[in-house]
């Protein structure tokens, strides 16, 4: 029966172990601090009730160096954890950097996930073990988060935003993955798996889904379809794919870089800021450019949003175009 | 206490009023029609309107829970639709929480004792206190429409854009019922501050009010602080849905995220405006039955200022995993640490007062007993949810919901019960029967566990909060979790019995059947209706237990209303 009712998680991650530290030590103090308080008073009511022998309480005003000690002692160990938990934080914020990006598109009910070479599923998530992994996520309608316990992570999928989360599964198996933040009916059906499988059998897995485009290939299509190659250049920092002069500004090498604004202000071009870029053109207006960018909110999904952040970002800028990246947002 | 006192109730404490022929007058029989209740602007009278009101309520979130247990007792949604389960957790939430929790305390015992521990004839502003109820129970009533005709199912936190765009629920009229509520605490706090600051008798200053008084303040400063923003938040809600006004909705250039900002800058104080109240009531409740002064008042006071000012600094640690900057949450998660060293100051004074008393463990002192090891649990447990790391897996699971029934149900509900018990005596002149109340505590104590220890385990295993289908692996702690609820609702039924019985039958109550400090018990029980003859002149620290009892009559206080003649406005 005990293997049908676990009472302790799966842990399947690089850093679950971390935080899992951290947390039994929580629990190590909860339970003694607990035990010594309530032991305490116990025993105080034992030992001190009131019996018919005349004794009286003794009457004890307080006593400063106790508050002192008893205020001190748990500030210095919160102030220990503080300092310990955030440091796991940091790491849990900073992925390594052959990471492998893959792409969460919420919707009420149910989870579409895009791999970096294409494939696409649903409520399903197969991945490599030993393997960074990176989830960019966004929303169709409400918040969701995206949870697995198994790896100790979650982060909300917020709409109209980017949120970012990544995971090493160390452990081959198939786990859960939960929606967490209440999102409407079936929040408690916005659920799937993530599978973690060996690199030949992930292999395997990729090449027997039909692969369709990568994120990138679909972008340059919609890079097409969509017009956007009429006003800014891939190529020529100057003129259109069309010769003529750029109405917007150069888009290779330009993912990563700090461009100047319009107003004075400096934004770092990444995918919130080019996904802002299509939803809200004149909120940023790189300088040097006008603002006659039309929006393109309603014509474009979250994932076709993704794919053209994913074919700009692949768009690599030539030597002088990446030293000259000033002109490079886009819009 | 030194104090001036009426020859009516300067005699021996534990004299109990012989059964004359003639009644006493007291606040309970003076005037019995319903105009003499709902007109009354007498604050004891009011206290028990609220306590009625409050009790109703209690009862329905509890019905709302039940049937959310019983549900959850299987993994699959075989009694109740997704939407029904959705609708009663979050009724439940908004029920428990504006139309329980935080009046409790503050509009019950702190309406019916706050002016007499001060020495004051009523509260600062009589009909404004009445207007509070009227208020609340405007807002009830709201909430009441809501639930009869289809409920809400936002859940209590309101979150964006679900409820301002795709709920399509009953959101306008839950939010026009809350934010009536909020301007019943508004109003309650200030007249706390008021009367806390004008109302004072004679020589009782502010190092000599019980810290029950100190709680009741600092929970008044957090109501008239915080709740405003909670308003303006879903009045902001309110007016996105009705006329999509881009606020919180993102495609309609909003930020959701905006949203939980502004409802935890509320939400979180409102935490304190729970549980401070209770943490007065202990402070009473330990002292009383010790016969000990409070260990370590001074700090035990300014715990409580500490607590209610670095409240409203800690909000974003429900935002951990939000998307909020990363800075922002080390600061927060920093903030949130600190927050924790004034609650364990108390707990280590409460548990020092216990040294060397006398200490008889009545059923007051049993929910105190249990208060301090739940309340050692649910702050302990806090501390899990401040540090980003930890809080990153725990948030939004069960763990959250385990964590803040042990701080709100062990904690706050343990000292409301433990105080109604307290003060029972005075407030109806009745003894409730002790050997079945104690009964009911234990009771209420093991259901209690059962119910929500469980649900520290299913949070670290991963299951979410809000959840009306779940794996089976979880099915075992939801069962005993389910099972513990039952032992629960027996205990929680039990005093409504009892103590309704004791109205009648109990045996009659002494001014000061426990032998306490406090002007509350120089006093008849019950009261009369201006609470004392002439206004008391307190000479003595407070808790002044070992002391003999140095009664004094004063040379003719008369001075029957101060707060009609001084204009409390200033
Ligand atoms: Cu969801
Ligand atoms: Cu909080």
């Amino acid at each position: 029966m005990w293997n049908d009712f676990p009472l302790l998680p799966d842990n399947a991650s690089k850093m679950g172990f971390q935080i899992d530290l951290v947390w039994w030590f929580l629990v190590a103090l909860t339970v003694v601090m607990t035990v010594l308080i309530f032991a305490a008073v116990v025993t105080f009511v034992v030992w001190f009730r009131k019996k018919n022998d005349g004794r009286v309480a003794t009457q004890i005003e307080g006593s400063t160096q106790l508050e002192l000690l008893w205020s001190g002692i748990p500030l210095v160990i919160l102030m220990g954890l503080f300092g310990w938990g955030t440091a796991v934080y940091v790491q849990l914020m900073r992925p390594p950097a052959d990471v492998m990006d893959f792409y969460v598109v919420g919707k009420q009910w149910m989870w579409k996930v895009q791999h970096p070479t294409g494939q696409r599923e649903i409520n399903t998530l197969h991945i490599p073990v030993n393997k960074a992994i990176r989830l960019t996520q966004t929303s169709e309608d409400v918040i969701h988060s995206f949870f697995i316990p198994a790896f100790r992570t979650k982060k909300d999928v917020v709409p109209g935003r980017y949120t970012q989360q990544w995971f090493e599964a160390t452990k081959l198996g198939t786990y859960h993955i939960f929606c967490a933040e209440y999102c409407g009916t079936k929040h408690s059906q916005m659920v799937g798996t993530v599978t973690v499988m060996t690199q030949d059998d992930y292999q395997n897995w990729l090449a027997g889904v039909v692969a369709g485009e990568s994120p990138e290939e679909t972008g340059k299509k919609l890079f097409e379809g969509m017009r956007c190659v009429s006003c800014h250049p891939v190529s020529d920092k100057t003129t259109t794919i069309d010769g003529a002069p750029a109405r917007g500004p150069l888009l290779a090498g330009i993912y990563g870089k700090e461009v100047a604004l319009k107003d004075g202000g400096k934004v770092t071009v990444d995918d919130s800021y080019i996904r802002e870029s299509i939803m809200r053109p004149l909120a940023k207006v790189v300088a040097g450019f006008e603002p006659v960018m039309p929006t393109y909110e309603g014509q474009l999904s979250e994932e076709q949003i993704i794919q053209l952040a994913s074919y700009i970002k692949s768009l690599k800028g030539s030597e002088e175009n990446s030293g000259a990246a000033d002109g490079g947002a886009k819009k | 206490m030194s104090n001036t006192i009426s020859p009516a109730a300067h005699q021996d404490p534990h004299r109990v009023e012989p059964d004359s022929g003639r009644e006493t007058s007291t606040y309970l029989n003076n005037g019995y029609g319903w105009k003499s209740w709902l007109f009354t602007i007498d604050h004891k009278r009011i206290a028990i309107l609220y306590l009625v009101s409050i009790s109703f309520f209690f009862a329905i979130g509890g019905v709302f829970a039940t049937l959310m247990r019983l549900e959850l007792a299987t993994p699959k949604g075989d009694m109740l639709q997704s939407d029904t389960y959705n609708k009663l957790f979050t009724m439940h939430g908004l029920v428990m929480i504006f139309f329980f929790l935080v009046p409790s305390i503050p509009a019950v015992l702190g309406n019916f004792l706050m002016p007499i521990m001060i020495g004051a004839k009523d509260l600062a502003f009589p009909k404004i206190n009445l207007l509070s109820w009227y208020i609340y129970v405007v807002g009830g009533a709201a909430t009441l429409y809501v639930a009869l005709t289809g409920g809400v199912d936002t859940g209590w936190t309101f979150y964006t854009p679900y409820s301002s765009t795709y709920a399509n629920t009953h959101v306008v009229p839950m939010a026009i019922g809350v934010f009536i509520t909020g301007f019943s605490s508004i109003l309650t706090g200030l007249n706390f501050i008021v009367t806390v600051h004008k109302m004072r008798a004679p020589g009782l200053t502010w190092f000599k009010l019980p810290l029950f008084v100190w709680a009741q303040y600092a929970t008044s400063l957090i109501m008239v602080l915080g709740t405003p923003v909670l308003a303006t938040t879903i009045l902001l809600v309110g007016l996105e849905r009705l006329f999509h006004i881009g606020i919180f909705d993102p495609t309609l250039g909003g930020d959701p995220v905006l949203f939980q900002h502004l409802f935890w800058f509320y939400s979180h104080p409102a935490v304190y405006i729970m549980i401070l109240p209770g943490m007065g009531v202990i402070s009473e409740i330990i002292s009383c039955f010790s016969k000990k002064r409070v260990f370590g008042y001074s700090f035990i006071a300014f715990s409580t200022l500490a607590i209610a000012v670095l409240g409203f600094l800690v909000w974003g640690h429900h935002l951990f995993v939000s998307s909020q900057s990363a800075y922002a949450g080390i600061v927060f998660s920093v903030i949130s640490m600190l927050v924790a060293v004034p609650s364990a100051v108390k707990v280590f004074n409460w548990t020092a007062t216990f040294y060397k008393g006398t200490i008889e463990l009545t059923t007051p002192m049993m929910y105190a007993v249990g208060f301090i090891g739940l309340f050692t649990i649910g702050g302990l447990t806090g501390v899990f949810l401040a540090i980003m790391s930890v809080d990153v897996h725990l948030t939004d699971t069960y763990f959250v919901v385990a964590h803040f029934h042990y701080v709100m149900v062990g904690g706050m509900l343990m000292a409301y019960m433990g105080g109604l018990h307290f003060w029972w005596p005075k407030m109806f002149g009745r003894m409730y029967p002790e050997f079945i109340a104690k009964f009911a505590a234990v009771t209420i104590f093991i259901g209690f566990n059962l119910t929500f220890f469980p649900q520290f385990l299913l949070g670290y295993m991963g299951m979410p909060r809000r959840y009306h289908v779940y794996p089976p692996e979880f099915q075992l702690l939801n069962i005993l979790s389910s099972a513990g609820a039952s032992v629960l609702a027996v205990g929680y039924m039990l005093p409504v019995f009892y103590l309704l019985w004791s109205l009648k039958w109990g045996k009659k109550a002494s001014a000061n059947p426990w032998g306490a400090k406090g002007l509350e018990w120089t006093i008849p029980s019950p009261p009369i209706t201006h609470n004392f003859e002439s206004i008391p002149v307190v000479t003595e620290e407070a808790y002044a237990y070992g002391s003999e009892p140095t009664i004094t009559v004063g040379p003719g206080h008369q001075n029957p209303n101060p707060h009609y003649k001084d204009d409390p406005i200033v």
